[in-house]
């Protein structure tokens, strides 16, 4: 009994401290004084109406978000069909880009970011779109990858013999067979690859054009140069708007994920 | 056979060719900067992007010769270490109270302790700043590495818990069940039993947090109030402000052989890696 109370008092606490700077800032996101420790009597959703107002960090948002999707699609395209390519080669050929896969996961960022801002200025276009993506897709695509080949190893190869035995093209059987067949793992690998790129600032600040921000780069500007957030209080909004989504985010993915084992319990 | 084999490899060609124009080439193009030098046009030995360098090894006895950057590797590896064994006491009783506990079914309250990874790191590292200002942590600026520290063990909390939790989990209860028919006290059973079979995910958490810790600045920089400069900041001071990306290439070719050293070490004493080990199992 003392154990179990102690068990869940700990667990608690270290949940308590985990979330304690988040609901600072969902708190004070509903608050205008203009820095975090001063309480302002107003209350209200003024600091969002601020944040849908302020047109850089409405930019800065998109360009986040657009970049993510764009870096996370050509991830999953290419990062897809090399473990079905890796899946299928030699041994030989499967161990060495296996290895070579896990090297950006290994390296540390702020060596992989220097790497491709020197192999894009050398290609002649250093600091532009192309090497910010260029970065993101080397960053993310290791995670596609070892999304995928778990999934092609669980499948029935049997099948896509027999879809072949039936008249179907490679192509075709791919498309058919295969891809279906791996589809979880090929989500799974584009949400992780979307995350890791709206959470990235090494590599961006490496390889982006100047004046381009991400949401990254901007808090980094916001708080590391400067003290707090007393210069851009709507950035408390936005924190809090991201809090939110990813709970709700959490919410679904549970859901959907108990009736997922219950179905399989009930089979 | 072969002949329905060959139309998947193919699949992977563009895949290996991205790997090698992005990952390999760049990394033998920091090699090569890091032992050239830029020099006045005529007495080059060749031309990188324009630039006329020629071979030299100065670069590296220029970076170990100041005191200052020896500081910062020691400070680096300093917080790295102290980070990584403060989450670890942390988050070894979290991991082991929710693989044993009853209410933790199906990885809900697991979930709980992941959920502020999927938040944006810089803006949950700058949330941190701000509580710390609320409990007035910045009053001296001598609180800079306890703060940094603290950022530190909050941010890659998460990294720790989850890989030490998947082990727990797998472990076999009866082991435990033996050694305590066999006499053994609890903490006896738990030290001699529980946490040598837990090993692999110490030493997964520790390679997860280890590296990102002595190398990513952005904790430092936000949380430091400039007072903590480590060996990541380094290159980025090389290479953004000072643009010498040879000497900028060459502090990141001594931290990519110490990162594939402790891998080669690291891999000897675990021999089968799990193939889903990893960030990637954690989402």
């Amino acid at each position: 009994m003392v154990k179990k109370i102690l068990s869940g008092s700990y667990i608690t606490l270290v949940l308590f401290l985990l979330y304690a700077p988040i609901l600072l800032l969902f708190v004070y996101s509903f608050n205008m004084s203009r820095e975090i420790g001063i309480w302002s009597p107003e209350w209200g959703f003024d600091l969002y109406v601020k944040l849908w107002n302020n047109a850089d960090l409405m930019e800065t948002v998109i360009n986040t978000l657009v970049l993510a999707f764009v870096a996370g699609f050509i991830a999953t395209v290419l990062g897809t069909m090399g473990a079905i390519g890796i899946y299928y080669s030699s041994r030989r050929v499967n161990k060495t880009m296996n290895e070579l896969t896990k090297i950006p996961m290994i390296n540390a960022e702020v060596v992989t970011a220097i790497s491709i801002a020197l192999i894009c200025t050398m290609f002649g276009f250093g600091r532009s779109y192309a090497s910010l993506l260029i970065g993101h897709v080397v960053l993310t695509i290791p995670f596609v990858v070892l999304s995928v080949i778990p999934k092609l190893k669980q499948m029935d190869n049997n099948l896509y013999e027999a879809v072949l035995d039936l008249g179907a093209t490679p192509t075709k059987a791919i498309f058919l067979i295969v891809i279906p067949e791996i589809l979880p793992g090929i989500i799974s690998g584009f949400l992780l690859a979307i995350n890791i790129s709206l959470d990235d600032y090494i590599i961006t600040s490496f390889t982006k054009p100047s004046t381009f921000k991400t949401i990254s780069t901007y808090v980094y500007d916001a708080y590391a140069k400067g003290g707090k957030s007393s210069s851009v209080p709507a950035l408390r909004a936005l924190f809090a708007i991201i809090f939110v989504v990813m709970i709700a985010y959490v919410v679904i993915y549970s859901f959907i994920q108990n009736r997922k084992s219950k179905r399989e319990g009930s089979r | 056979m072969s002949g329905l084999k060959f139309s998947r490899k193919q699949l992977g060609i563009p895949y290996a060719v991205f790997l090698l124009a992005f990952v390999v080439v760049p990394l033998l193009l920091i090699i090569l900067y890091a032992f050239t030098k830029k020099v006045p046009a005529g007495s080059e030995t060749f031309t990188i992007a324009g630039e006329p360098v020629s071979f030299a090894v100065s670069n590296f006895s220029d970076f170990f010769s100041k005191q200052a950057n020896i500081r910062v590797l020691f400070v680096s590896f300093g917080l790295a270490i102290i980070t990584t064994v403060i989450s670890l006491l942390i988050a070894y009783p979290v991991a082991y109270i929710l693989a044993k506990s009853k209410f933790n079914k199906g990885g809900v309250l697991l979930i709980l302790f992941i959920l502020p990874l999927w938040i944006n790191f810089v803006l949950r590292t700058a949330a941190m700043k701000e509580l710390l200002y609320f409990i007035g942590m910045y009053k001296s600026n001598s609180f800079s590495f306890v703060n940094t520290l603290i950022g530190m063990v909050y941010d890659y909390l998460p990294f720790v818990i989850m890989p030490l939790y998947s082990v727990i989990l797998k472990i076999d209860k009866s082991y435990a069940e033996a050694s305590a028919d066999l006499g053994a006290k609890p903490w006896k059973t738990f030290v001699s039993v529980t946490l040598p079979l837990s090993m692999p995910g110490i030493v997964s958490a520790v390679s997860m947090v280890l590296l990102p810790t002595t190398t990513s600045y952005v904790i430092s920089d936000t949380l430091g109030n400039g007072n903590v400069t480590i060996v990541g900041k380094l290159i980025e001071t090389q290479f953004l402000t000072m643009h010498n990306w040879h000497a900028g290439s060459t502090i990141a070719l001594v931290l990519l052989v110490i990162i594939f050293l402790s891998m080669f070490l690291s891999g000897k004493f675990t021999e089968e890696k799990d193939e889903s080990a990893g960030r990637a199992n954690l989402w």
